[in-house]
């Protein structure tokens, strides 16, 4: 009796074991939220070899990008499960942080010798750190992107525009080193024939909705003189976001929207500029450097020609560009945190990371960028390379999105709408990021 | 066989219960229908207004569960009422409405009184016009954002064809002056049908014998028009006022594909500034105090519209 009873107890215990053991490699479904454009899909061809290696099944939730904001902040505010993994903009890191919306990552990385000096300096404070400079990491720095140039390449090397350009000018039709000299190179092709085509000048960022205008606004006015506070008195914006030089950076951009877009060029961002420099439009074009892949393999101007040049001096001689790019952080509404950490480990391999820029990922691994053949692997690998040097980004305050709609209007409503002056402006932008600021007890 | 039908639910019905429910009042009966309906309106109407109302007198923000939320009275209000930017949006929505609903009557109303004479073709006219309104406002907006591109939309090309204007020259969506055009121009293109089938109804509910007997009395066309066609169609004319007054304060979709509310704010109608401070900037509180001012303002002038329309109607 005892035997069988015995018998039967150690016959449940290994049913109960197995159930456990079963259910700990019982393979999981992780879902990691990005926006909708190419470098998604690339990452889903690149998760094919974490898919095979850890047995988990990845699920993506690509939302374009005018409506990522709003989709993927209301699911972390909402607390939401539906995101394992957030690939989510620079801008969100404060809030993320301070609202307990991503798991920190401090241990997590020591655990597994991932290292934060192994990455673009400029990415691991951009995507990773709250509070900025401290090392706080929320986030691994998956994806480094920044604003440049695109300039058809095979245009600027026509003898007869050349010539035409430097009788003008009085120098070469080339690269522009100065805003400036953009500036006359987008008034040189504004509605000029081009093979029987009408083509014109730059594309710039000016959409209203989201963040585009912000962007390229504060891409210009960095290189003209252009601060958000005072380095010494954190939060005092009078005098350094309204300074004289930025009142001049942000005439320079209403001088080029209103000489050298494309007619309906009112609300045009990411997409609107791919379009109207692969359609052949445009001369120049301002756009992350994301979309540089695309045009490199494009039908219409791809190869040759293309060109890509990082943001030119403004007029006292700086150079500075808008970071953009993001970072991938695991989301604490989770109830997958362990397996999506595994997702993280996998994707800081150095040799996951090379295969990520090979497939059109913009790798921020110093050992992928820093590699000898890198520069010269693409033709845009040395304008990304020189532009990430340069990088400045937007607030990434947990009050980001007030700010950044504050900026979104002023801006518009300047440089689209021309209403009052560059000055105006400003100062609006400054009272009302003051008031977010008081708000937030920053005074 | 209702009769037969009611006897066998009554020996159907345990005896216990059938005691309990004889001793029910008509009345009690009534409110055991009506408690669920009541509770359903409680609980999806009326709790999340007392909810908003609470909410727009403290500083609670959405995206901050870990802030303490603090009363701040009517300060929420001030800042509204006391901001030039809510102004615009009022103005900008002023703007749209009255210039909508303007164009959509007189137009709906003529297509309306076109459709109601007899001709050939006339139903397949009727579905034609009424084709817009079938559509989804952000693929409508979308479609017309197209419409309106100055390089390649056929909107430009037509104005060219009738002035001579170079396409490229104008910006419908870029331009301040034009822009709050543009979204009167596309919601009168789909709404107008909507307003036609009402005054349809109206003019189609007038009985043959009147029109007859002042036909009898020899009174013109005109004449007959002014004093039994618009005065008959008039209450149903202000129902189509009302609902679209009802819509288009509250337009949000349509506008926001076709110009996001720019350039600048010149397009930003309440209801997209109150997206912005609700779900882009996340400061809960301000804009429930926005969307109570908002609900009060519709809500007020509705009343008073509508106590118009049923005295036009008693006439």
């Amino acid at each position: 009796m005892n035997a069988k009873r015995l018998l039967t107890r150690a016959f449940t215990a290994a049913v109960v074991a197995l159930g456990f053991s079963a259910g700990a490699a019982r393979a999981t479904d992780l879902t990691l939220c990005w926006a909708a454009w190419d470098p998604a899909n690339a990452l889903v061809e690149l998760s094919k070899e974490y898919e095979a290696q850890s047995g988990n099944t990845m699920h993506f939730e690509f939302v374009p990008w005018t409506s990522f904001a709003d989709r993927m902040l209301n699911e972390l505010n909402s607390g939401g499960k539906l995101c394992d993994l957030m690939i989510g903009d620079s801008q969100w890191i404060g809030g993320a942080a301070e609202n307990g919306q991503y798991i920190k990552l401090n241990d997590f990385f020591d655990a597994n010798a991932i290292k934060m000096d192994d990455f673009i300096p400029a990415t691991v404070v951009g995507y990773s750190e709250w509070p900025k400079n401290t090392p706080n990491y929320w986030a691994l720095p998956a994806f480094g992107d920044v604003v440049g140039w695109t300039y058809r390449k095979d245009w600027f090397a026509r003898p007869e525009l050349q010539a035409e350009f430097k009788a003008k000018y009085g120098h070469d039709l080339a690269v522009p080193a100065t805003f400036d000299e953009l500036k006359q190179i987008a008034e040189f092709f504004q509605n000029r024939d081009i093979d029987g085509k009408k083509v014109y000048g730059v594309s710039i960022y000016t959409e209203r909705g989201s963040e585009g205008i912000t962007m390229g606004v504060m891409d210009v006015l960095y290189s003209y003189g252009f601060k958000y506070d005072n380095p010494d008195k954190p939060y005092d914006m009078e005098g350094f976001v309204n300074s004289d030089n930025a009142v001049k950076g942000l005439e320079f951009y209403k001088s080029l929207y209103d000489c050298c877009v494309p007619p309906g060029s009112s609300n045009g961002y990411m997409t609107e500029g791919v379009d109207a420099f692969k359609s052949g439009q445009v001369a120049l074009q301002m756009n992350f450097a994301f979309t540089w892949p695309g045009f490199n393999t494009d039908a219409n101007v791809g190869g040759d020609r293309t060109g890509y040049f990082a943001n030119p001096a403004g007029p006292n001689g700086d150079k500075f560009a808008q970071l953009g790019g993001q970072g991938i952080s695991v989301v604490s509404a989770s109830d997958k945190q362990e397996a999506a950490l595994t997702y993280i480990k996998w994707f800081a391999q150095p040799s996951v990371q090379a295969k990520w820029w090979k497939l059109g990922g913009y790798s921020a691994l110093r050992a992928v960028v820093e590699d000898p053949g890198f520069a010269t692997s693409q033709p845009y690998a040395q304008t990304f390379l020189d532009s990430m040097a340069i990088v400045k980004d937007f607030w990434a305050e947990p009050s980001y999105a007030t700010l950044m709609q504050s900026s979104q209007k002023w801006f518009h409503d300047y440089v689209v709408a021309g209403h009052g002056t560059a000055k105006q402006a400003l100062d609006g932008l400054v009272a009302d990021w003051h008031a977010t600021f008081e708000e937030e007890g920053k005074y | 066989m209702s009769d037969h039908l009611i006897q066998r639910v009554a020996s159907a019905t345990p005896p216990r219960l059938a005691r309990r429910i004889r001793g029910v009042s008509d009345r009690t009966i009534a409110w055991l229908f009506v408690t669920p309906t009541i509770l359903l309106l409680l609980a999806v109407n009326i709790f999340p207004l007392i909810w908003t109302i609470r909410l727009s007198m403290t500083n609670f923000r959405t995206n901050r569960p870990n802030n303490p939320v603090e009363f701040v009275g009517l300060e929420n209000y001030r800042k509204i009422l006391s901001n030039p930017d809510t102004w615009a949006s009022l103005q900008a929505t002023a703007h749209f409405l009255i210039s909508t609903i303007v164009l959509q009557v007189v137009l709906g109303f003529t297509l309306a009184y076109l459709i109601n004479k007899k001709f050939r073709g006339n139903d397949l006219w009727t579905t034609l016009i009424v084709l817009p309104m079938m559509l989804s406002p952000a693929v409508v907006g979308n479609f017309w954002t197209f419409l309106y591109q100055p390089q390649i939309g056929l909107f430009n090309y037509f104005i060219e064809f009738l002035s001579g204007i170079d396409p490229a020259s104008f910006s419908m969506i870029g331009d301040v002056s034009l822009a709050p055009w543009t979204i009167v121009l596309v919601d009168t293109w789909m709404w107008t049908p909507f307003v036609m089938l009402i005054c349809l109804a109206g003019l189609r509910s007038i009985p043959p014998s009147i029109y007859e007997a002042a036909e009898c009395d020899r009174a013109s066309k005109w004449r007959q028009f002014w004093t039994i066609t618009l005065p008959m169609a008039l209450p149903f004319l202000m129902l189509a006022v009302l609902f679209r007054g009802i819509e288009n304060f509250k337009m949000f979709d349509l506008v926001v594909q076709l110009t996001g509310g720019g350039p600048g704010a010149t397009t930003q109608l309440t209801s997209i500034d109150l997206k912005r401070e609700a779900f882009e900037k996340w400061r809960t509180g301000f804009a429930s105090a926005y969307a109570v001012i908002l609900f009060v303002t519709v809500f007020g002038l509705a009343s008073i519209y509508v106590k118009a329309l049923n005295k036009v109607k008693d006439r």
